[in-house]
């Protein structure tokens, strides 16, 4: 050892010694993103236990730096492993941000439908029933006035406690939920008022009595209806954008999103069962199917992202409020200076032109 | 003695229609009778026994639609972009290559026009056998296209829907679809031209809850299975069996939401009746 030493390692010997180092460690690497990967659950402590791994890698990264010197092969090994940290690094931090987001989409202390009606309108009265079956009180509609103007609002209501959960049915509607909706945009429509949703709902509710009263039947003419209704319409996805059962209220002319919001054809838990046979890998499936604002941004299914007090919603209410306010009244004014033609022209062009991802 | 309670016991779960041989003989799920597979042929693919429709592909659909068989198709062959960059257990471009290579087709959709009874007629065909017929940016765009061409030349409509939904791997693309189809069949709509909605076995999701339910008449074939959300779903919801008959055509018939079962045979005769109905008085 000690011989060794005072001999200058060979140009060769140093490259073959960090190419080795190098490869366990990109093993390390490797194994802190399996370790995340195939987390079941608890997947945030398991990420920040993998970033301190990779931290303790990269302190070795600058070990080897020491004994590669100027061997441009062993730097070229150092290098290399440096960027597979990286995309470690970055895949660690894409596969815990969508749940994230979707842990505050979800957050109980979020605020709800009727905690924006509370705090944007006036006047609110609230309107029931669909005239055919009875009053999904999971589906909320009245007449408000906004800043003077008289406007119908729309919306999945979360319940707060047990009671209010079951009494909403966990925002999950029926068809005579959005049957009542479409029976308030169609009385907004008649006396030229506009339309706002406030979406919030894991999904239309998949019962037996929902598929007896035609589940499907009502989402789709509750699409069809709203893509010609003759007034503004704005929807603004609060928290949850669960699928057929959020679209069926944000047809509109302006769809807009809270930062921490989801929008998913499927909650991600419902596409790992179905993707990955198992529930668990959650995370995954929310990684994969794009569901944050930023996401559906890019791919131009919303038209803008509403901001949100720092660190989400749930820590101020009045603040989440006040920002919502802002980008309402803006795209609002927007739409009202168009006449009834214009906006439909152009709702349809937007319709239109909605993720056309195909080519030949 | 178990083989005889075998023999007895409830046949196979909803849904399982498919042909279990590549030979010269099938055997038929609804009375396990063994069908010569040139008799079914002959008779539209639907058991000359116990009257069960078995399950046909786009381009046979709309052989035995369209009058002689005859039809131009158009708008085929787009293909998606994999606008996710979706990878699950494989890489939905992989999914993709290997559904167009067994189907023969681009996606699960196939758009023709030509005449049915004597009238022009535009029929877009849903494929099951690509992907479940699942619906994502190709479908959504084919469909659309397959109105616009109806409205522009005010020729009836016929969608024939075959899907289990959504594309999954296409994520909210494949939401996007259903507004956009929704969309365009309001201009139908005002425009009165006839959209007539078919849904065979399987039609389910937001196939469902969007163009299939919105037809100025909604028809299915007899056994069917249509909903919105799928039967193992709902169990788990509702955490109780689903009972006998729920979600076939006849259920939603009697619920109200179908304006006729109709059997194979009488597609064409009903179909030429609609129309004529629907025929914009002289
Ligand atoms: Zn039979």
């Amino acid at each position: 050892m000690r011989a060794r030493r005072k001999e200058p390692a060979s140009d060769a010997a140093v490259a073959a010694g960090v190419r080795y180092a190098a490869e366990l460690l990109g093993q390390q690497a490797q194994a802190a993103w399996n370790m995340v990967s195939e987390a079941d659950g608890q997947s945030d402590s398991i990420a920040s236990h993998a970033q301190r791994e990779l931290e303790q890698i990269e302190k070795q990264i600058a070990a080897l730096d020491a004994v590669a010197g100027s061997n441009q092969e062993a730097r070229r090994q150092l290098h290399n492993l440096h960027q597979q940290l990286e995309t470690v690094r970055k895949q660690i931090h894409a596969h815990t941000h969508a749940w994230r987001i979707t842990e505050l989409a979800r957050h109980p202390q979020r605020p709800y439908m009727l905690d924006y009606v509370q705090r944007l309108f006036t006047d609110f009265s609230e309107i029931h029933g669909d005239r055919a079956f009875g009053d999904d009180q999971a589906m909320v509609c009245g007449m408000a006035r906004y800043h003077g103007e008289e406007v119908m609002v729309i919306g999945q209501q979360k319940g707060r406690d047990t009671k209010e959960k079951l009494a909403r049915n966990w925002s999950m509607p029926n068809p005579e939920g959005y049957r009542k909706a479409l029976r308030a945009m169609k009385l907004a429509e008649k006396f030229g008022r506009p339309v706002l949703s406030f979406v919030d709902t894991l999904g239309a509710f998949p019962g037996l009595g929902a598929e007896e009263r035609g589940q499907g039947e009502a989402i789709a003419r509750n699409l069809r209806e709203m893509a010609r209704l003759r007034v503004p319409s704005i929807a603004t996805v609060i928290g949850e954008g669960g699928s057929g059962g959020a679209l069926a209220i944000a047809v509109a002319d302006r769809v807009l999103m809270l930062q921490n919001a989801i929008y998913s054809v499927i909650s991600p838990e419902g596409c790992a069962a179905i993707m990955w046979r198992d529930a668990a890998k959650k995370d995954l499936a929310a990684e994969a199917m794009k569901i944050t604002a930023d996401d559906l941004q890019q791919l131009g299914c919303v038209d803008g992202i509403v901001p949100e007090p720092e660190g989400g919603a749930q820590n101020d209410h009045d603040e989440a409020a006040r920002l919502l306010d802002v980008e309402l009244q803006k795209q609002l004014r927007a739409l009202a200076s168009l006449s009834p033609n214009e906006l439909m022209e152009r709702r349809y062009e937007r319709l239109r032109s909605l993720a056309q991802f195909f080519e030949g | 003695m178990s083989w005889f309670k075998r023999e007895s016991a409830p046949l196979d779960a909803p849904g399982e229609k498919r042909v279990r041989t590549e030979g010269l003989w099938v055997k038929c799920d609804g009375c396990r009778q063994i069908i010569w597979k040139k008799d079914l042929d002959q008779n539209l693919n639907v058991c000359p026994t116990c009257e069960r429709h078995f399950r046909v592909d786009a381009q046979r659909r709309l052989e035995l639609l369209f009058d002689d068989g005859q039809f131009e198709v158009f708008d085929n062959g787009l293909r998606s972009t994999d606008p996710l960059s979706f990878v699950d257990l494989k890489a939905y471009p992989d999914r993709l290559r290997q559904a167009q290579a067994e189907t023969g087709l681009s996606d699960a959709v196939i758009n023709a026009t030509g005449k049915l009874d004597g009238r022009h007629i535009v029929i877009s065909a849903m494929a099951h056998n690509f992907i479940g017929g699942s619906m994502g940016a190709v479908v959504g765009e084919a469909i659309t296209r397959a109105i616009e061409r109806a409205l522009q030349h005010r020729t009836p409509l016929l969608v024939v829907s075959a899907s289990g939904g959504a594309r999954m791997m296409e994520g909210i693309v494949s939401l996007m679809q259903m507004a956009k189809i929704s969309a365009a069949l309001a201009r139908l709509d005002d425009a009165k031209v006839p959209y007539i909605s078919l849904l065979t076995d399987p039609t389910y999701g937001g196939v469902t809850a969007s163009f299939a339910m919105l037809g100025d008449l909604n028809i299915a074939e007899p056994g069917a299975l249509i909903g919105f959300a799928g039967p193992r779903v709902i169990e788990q919801t509702i955490r109780q069996k689903l009972p006998a008959g729920f979600q076939r055509s006849e259920f939603l018939l009697q619920k109200g939401f179908l304006d006729a079962v109709v059997h194979r045979k009488e597609l064409r005769p009903y179909l030429a009746r609609a129309l004529n109905f629907m025929a914009a008085a002289a």
